[in-house]
């Protein structure tokens, strides 16, 4: 029992991280119909740049706003810019695959400068435990669990209370109305990529002192968070959410209850069920497109 | 007198060059990039200043050395295709590769050839196969392996045993080995976790761990995964001593781990540790050369090189053919040839005996805490 307890908080706190990574799926897809297939290469990216600012001299917390805005330049700014916008007018599978192609570029470049070894990455929880209902709970899965609901807890309440949000929500629900009546769609729709920008650094911050910072690091996360997305229901900021917890405890529980061997299949199968009997995912609206 | 001394000069050139053309050929086929990079870089540069050292004191019976070395990519596949490559200019030795999987697929191209191969893998079965021209520099998982069921049964008192190994050729050869050690040592595999190799996530597998509460943990995985598992022991709680070979208490997986690192144990074939003054001396000049601390890929690319000079100089001639038969069976000691090291014996599979060491990790450093004897 205190075994599924540990398990439980463990795929919880991986969860989460899993669930800003699909919060950012759905957000680029509601709001420009992006795909964007370099996800977990986002998620592994801004680690190393910390890195790289740690390396010419800067100390943690600094290296921590550097990454983050960096970030915010690079993966979201200047993804937009030179990938997103000339690729859009083609359609959704042209860019999904510009994704693709990004998310090797960034694999070949980071081994290429960094390394093809993995690095160790401070972690900004202090390591150690502290008891919750009689068991040792690490503080390392309670910070990361913290931070990530966090941050989903202020995305939606900046999606929801504000009317910056509600620009945002009128922009991805139907942009020619939101023209209209005055909302400035492509800055909602950039505001979209920096905040995605945001998560993944985040995300990077809290998953790599456990993952280790490698080039090939976000392969497993992106698949996992993708996954999540459509499990959750792709058209929902709180589907994601959820599918990415559910994710999360699945893998966790599989490996411990299934067998470590089949614990990446797990999820898959769990995806086709879902796939299968709710196309729309757990939490996501059916949805009809024009053509 | 100017013609004289420039025949003179061009006769010597001649005459230097006719010795050179004679230089003895080596193949290297190691893994320069992809996964491997660290195994194949230190494998290279400890066979080139082994080669160094060796040519500046007049070569191999008077004649030089020469290799040519060959990237595998950390590929078996193309481990394969560059092995045949080598093999078909018709080297003196093979030296490599240093994956077990490399070795696996590579070594019957060899013993077609007829070629002796100075490779670095550990998996078991590679010199169990009857290949009569496949040789280790370093020990293979059925020498290693029952010293490290020995100091889990006798020195950690060790009843019950969990064993978590990285589930490939390598790991599942030497969880094998293990597991049947302990068993028949009387220590009991209370948990027997496979992983794969590149995971990231060992939350479910150290929770299987701790529920199984043993008096001893053994890892067997690659460095980086041997990392990440030491920090979730750590993360949670598990308190009984931990066990592994030299990946888990490698300088990379300490540099990874930090302070997950510290007590861990672990039985190492070769370290640049040891407190043996020729691979203190060893460790000197490759540092000097390379301007980093090498780790045992290092030690054993210099100690294949010594291998085919101890083996050629034994021989009094070089003959390719006769090579692999010679070295069977033979005990070079590092009195006689000290570029060998330490003493080492070859059996009739290629298998080495030699001294060992058990290392612990004292501060984010490795401590030799004993010197293992020769078993025979």
């Amino acid at each position: 029992m205190s075994n599924l307890f540990d398990l439980l908080v463990a795929g919880l706190a991986t969860g989460a991280i899993y669930a800003l990574v699909a919060v950012g799926f759905t957000l680029l897809w509601q709001t420009s119909q992006t795909i964007n297939f370099a996800q977990g290469e986002f998620v592994m990216l801004p680690a190393f740049l910390m890195l790289a600012a740690m390396h010419v001299g800067a100390p943690f917390w600094l290296a921590i706003i550097l990454g983050i805005l960096l970030s915010m330049l690079l993966l979201g700014l200047a993804f937009k810019m030179l990938l997103v916008d000339p690729m859009m007018r083609h359609g959704v599978l042209p860019l999904a695959i510009a994704t693709m192609a990004l998310a090797i570029g960034i694999k070949e470049a980071v081994k290429q400068f960094f390394s093809a070894e993995a690095s160790p990455f401070p972690s900004i929880v202090p390591t150690g435990d502290i008891s919750i209902l009689g068991h040792a709970v690490s503080l390392q899965s309670i910070g990361v669990l913290v931070l990530a609901i966090l941050a989903v807890f202020g995305l939606t309440a900046l999606l929801n209370r504000t009317s910056l949000g509600h620009q945002m929500q009128a922009a991805a629900q139907n942009p020619t109305v939101a023209r209209i009546i005055g909302v400035p769609v492509e800055r909602m729709i950039l505001l979209t990529f920096l905040i995605n920008a945001f998560l993944v650094a985040l995300a990077s911050l809290l998953i790599t002192p456990i993952y280790l910072a490698k080039f090939s690091s976000g392969e497993v996360l992106g698949q996992a968070a993708f996954i999540a997305a459509i499990v959750g229901g792709f058209n929902q900021v709180r589907g994601a959410i959820a599918g990415g917890l559910l994710i999360g405890v699945l893998d966790n529980l599989a490996a411990a209850y299934v067998s470590t061997q089949y614990r990446a299949a797990v999820p898959m199968i769990f995806l086709i069920v879902v796939i299968l009997f709710r196309p729309q995912g757990l939490l996501g609206r059916a949805e009809e497109r024009t053509v | 007198m100017k013609s004289t001394l420039l025949v003179g000069a061009l006769l010597t050139a001649i005459t230097t060059t006719g010795a050179f053309a004679q230089a003895i050929k080596l193949a290297d086929v190691a893994e320069l990039s992809g996964g491997g990079a660290t195994v194949g870089t230190n494998w290279k540069n400890g066979i080139d200043l082994a080669i160094e050292e060796i040519n500046a004191k007049g070569g191999v019976l008077g004649r030089k050395l020469e290799v040519t070395h060959a990237d595998s990519q950390s590929n078996p596949g193309v481990a394969r295709a560059q092995v045949q490559k080598a093999l078909d200019a018709e080297p003196y030795v093979l030296l490599g590769p240093g994956y077990s999987g490399s070795v696996k697929v590579t070594a019957p191209l060899a013993a077609e050839a007829g070629i002796a191969q100075i490779m670095g893998g550990e998996a078991a079965e590679l010199t169990q196969a009857g290949n009569k021209f496949l040789f280790r520099t370093s020990f293979g998982q059925q020498s290693s392996m029952p010293k490290v069921a020995k100091y889990i049964h006798d020195d950690m008192k060790a009843k019950s045993v969990a064993v978590v190994w990285v589930n490939n050729d390598f790991g599942r050869g030497g969880r094998d080995v293990v597991v049947k050690e302990l068993e028949r040592l009387g220590s009991k595999v209370v948990a027997d976790l496979s992983t794969e190799a590149g995971q990231a996530d060992f939350a479910a597998d150290v929770g299987k761990i701790k529920a199984a509460n043993p008096d001893a943990v053994f890892v067997y995985l690659n460095e980086e995964e041997s990392a990440r598992i030491l920090k979730e022991l750590k993360r949670q709680g598990v308190t009984a001593p931990l066990m592994g070979e030299t990946t888990l208490i490698g300088q990379k997986v300490i540099e990874l781990a930090g302070d997950a690192a510290n007590g861990a144990r672990g039985h190492v074939g070769l370290t640049t540790d040891a407190p043996v003054d020729l691979i203190k001396g060893f460790r000197d000049r490759f540092s000097k050369k390379y301007n980093y601390v090498p780790d045992h890929n290092g030690l054993k690319g210099y100690l294949a090189v010594y291998m085919v000079k101890a083996t050629t100089e034994k021989m009094g001639k070089v003959d390719s053919k006769a090579f692999a038969d010679t070295l069977h069976g033979l005990t070079i000691k590092a009195a006689d040839e000290p570029g060998i090291l330490m003493d080492v014996t070859f059996d009739q599979n290629g298998d080495i005996d030699r001294q060992s060491f058990l290392v612990e990790v004292v501060e984010g450093k490795q401590v030799v805490k004993q010197v293992l004897p020769k078993v025979k």
